[in-house]
């Protein structure tokens, strides 16, 4: 499966919704991804691509869209 | 090491439900408990100051260690919410006291403050005797300011906590803790002059969410200890569903976790105190399996203790 769309399904594994959504959109602003899902989301990041994110890295707005969430793992592949 | 000695605690008696606030925040009626698991919290009276709020938490300590303030080595006080930017409330409530010559220090960092009071206090027992540390707060004043932002708002709660730190025996014997500080998030999570409370709250849940579950986890490890022998975590209060996040982190029953956020609210550095006052109060404590404390907050700072109840 293409990074991409691995990266699709955690998303809608943790928000527990079967979203699609633009590459550009605001997972936060949407309600898809709430302040509590999001540690959920960066663990589930570094589980199915074996990277182990920082603590410097853990912020908010490198993890809001699929865009950023798929230019962050690339950086650290 | 130094011991615990007894815990001391005071909230208002004002109860604001979350029907007055969610009108008072233009919120829908749930939202509240959902985003933070809060039911209710303590305001303090018109006129009430942090200082009134410490002497009653203190006083509550020391008549539980059946104590004189004379007795007192020194005292510190923790508090992000202070009517003004010097002196603290630490001199004030020392002479509220009737003392005239006791060190007294103020820990003008919020939330994890009681926790490094508690720390440093283990640490300065030998030399200075009974320490006194106390978390005050009234958090109201501060996100009621207008204009009035509803994400901080719910959230906080007024009141305060004490802890007798002492180089003799009492309730548990301190064995270690951790403080650790960095401030590239200073921006965070903070309160300028007269300013409303600013918090970047996903970054607030996405550091402490890591960085409390990891503080414990190094503590327990280098004494020998695991998540799964503790018998109670008393957490710094922020939002019931951070604690349940560090639970789960840990791998550890939720039913372990102190949870009086949910009737005070985040009361800021007097939140672990008063949670661990209600524990040694209601809860069944063994002796001789380990209590954690936690927090995190503004900074960012953050740590863990670890007590053997005696």
């Amino acid at each position: 499966m293409e990074r991409r769309a691995r990266i699709l399904e955690i998303v809608r594994s943790i928000s527990k919704q079967d979203v699609n959504p633009a590459l550009d959109q605001s997972l936060f602003e949407s309600g898809i991804v709430d302040s509590f899902a999001l540690p959920d989301l960066v663990a589930a990041l570094e589980r199915e691509f074996s990277i182990s994110i920082p603590d410097s890295d853990l912020m908010p707005r490198k993890f809001e869209t699929l865009e950023r969430i798929e230019s962050y793992i690339q950086g650290r592949l | 090491m130094a011991w615990i000695k007894a815990f001391g605690s005071y909230l208002p008696e004002r109860v604001v439900s979350n029907a007055e606030m969610e009108a008072l925040a233009g919120v829908e009626p749930g939202w509240i408990v959902k985003a933070s698991g809060i039911e209710e919290r303590r305001f303090a009276a018109e006129g009430e100051t942090v200082v009134d709020l410490a002497v009653r938490a203190a006083q509550d300590c020391l008549a539980a260690a059946e104590m004189a303030p004379s007795q007192l080595g020194m005292l510190i006080v923790a508090s992000g919410s202070a009517e003004r930017q010097f002196p603290g409330p630490a001199a004030s409530l020392a002479h509220r006291l009737g003392l005239s010559s006791t060190p007294a220090l103020d820990l003008p960092v919020a939330s994890a403050g009681s926790l490094i009071g508690m720390s440093l206090a283990s640490r300065l027992a030998d030399a200075h005797g009974q320490i006194l540390v106390v978390g005050a707060e009234i958090m109201s004043r501060i996100v009621l300011r207008p204009p009035l932002n509803r994400d901080t708002a719910i959230l906080f709660g007024d009141g305060a906590g004490a802890c007798l730190v002492s180089p003799d025996a009492g309730l548990a014997r301190i064995l270690d803790s951790l403080l650790y500080t960095d401030g590239s998030f200073a921006e965070s999570l903070r309160l300028d002059f007269q300013q409303p409370l600013a918090m970047d709250g996903r970054t607030v849940i996405l550091q402490a969410a890591r960085k409390i579950p990891r503080a414990i986890e190094e503590l327990l490890k280098r004494n020998s200890r695991s998540a799964r022998e503790v018998q109670a975590f008393v957490l710094h209060q922020a939002n019931l569903n951070l604690i349940l996040k560090v639970a789960q982190a840990l791998q550890v029953s939720e039913s372990k976790f102190c949870t009086t956020v949910r009737r005070h609210g985040n009361t800021s550095s007097a939140s672990l105190l008063l949670a661990a006052a209600e524990s040694w109060r209601d809860e069944a404590l063994q002796p001789g399996l380990p209590v954690v404390f936690g927090a995190f907050g503004a900074g960012f700072h953050w740590g863990a203790l670890l007590a053997l109840p005696a």
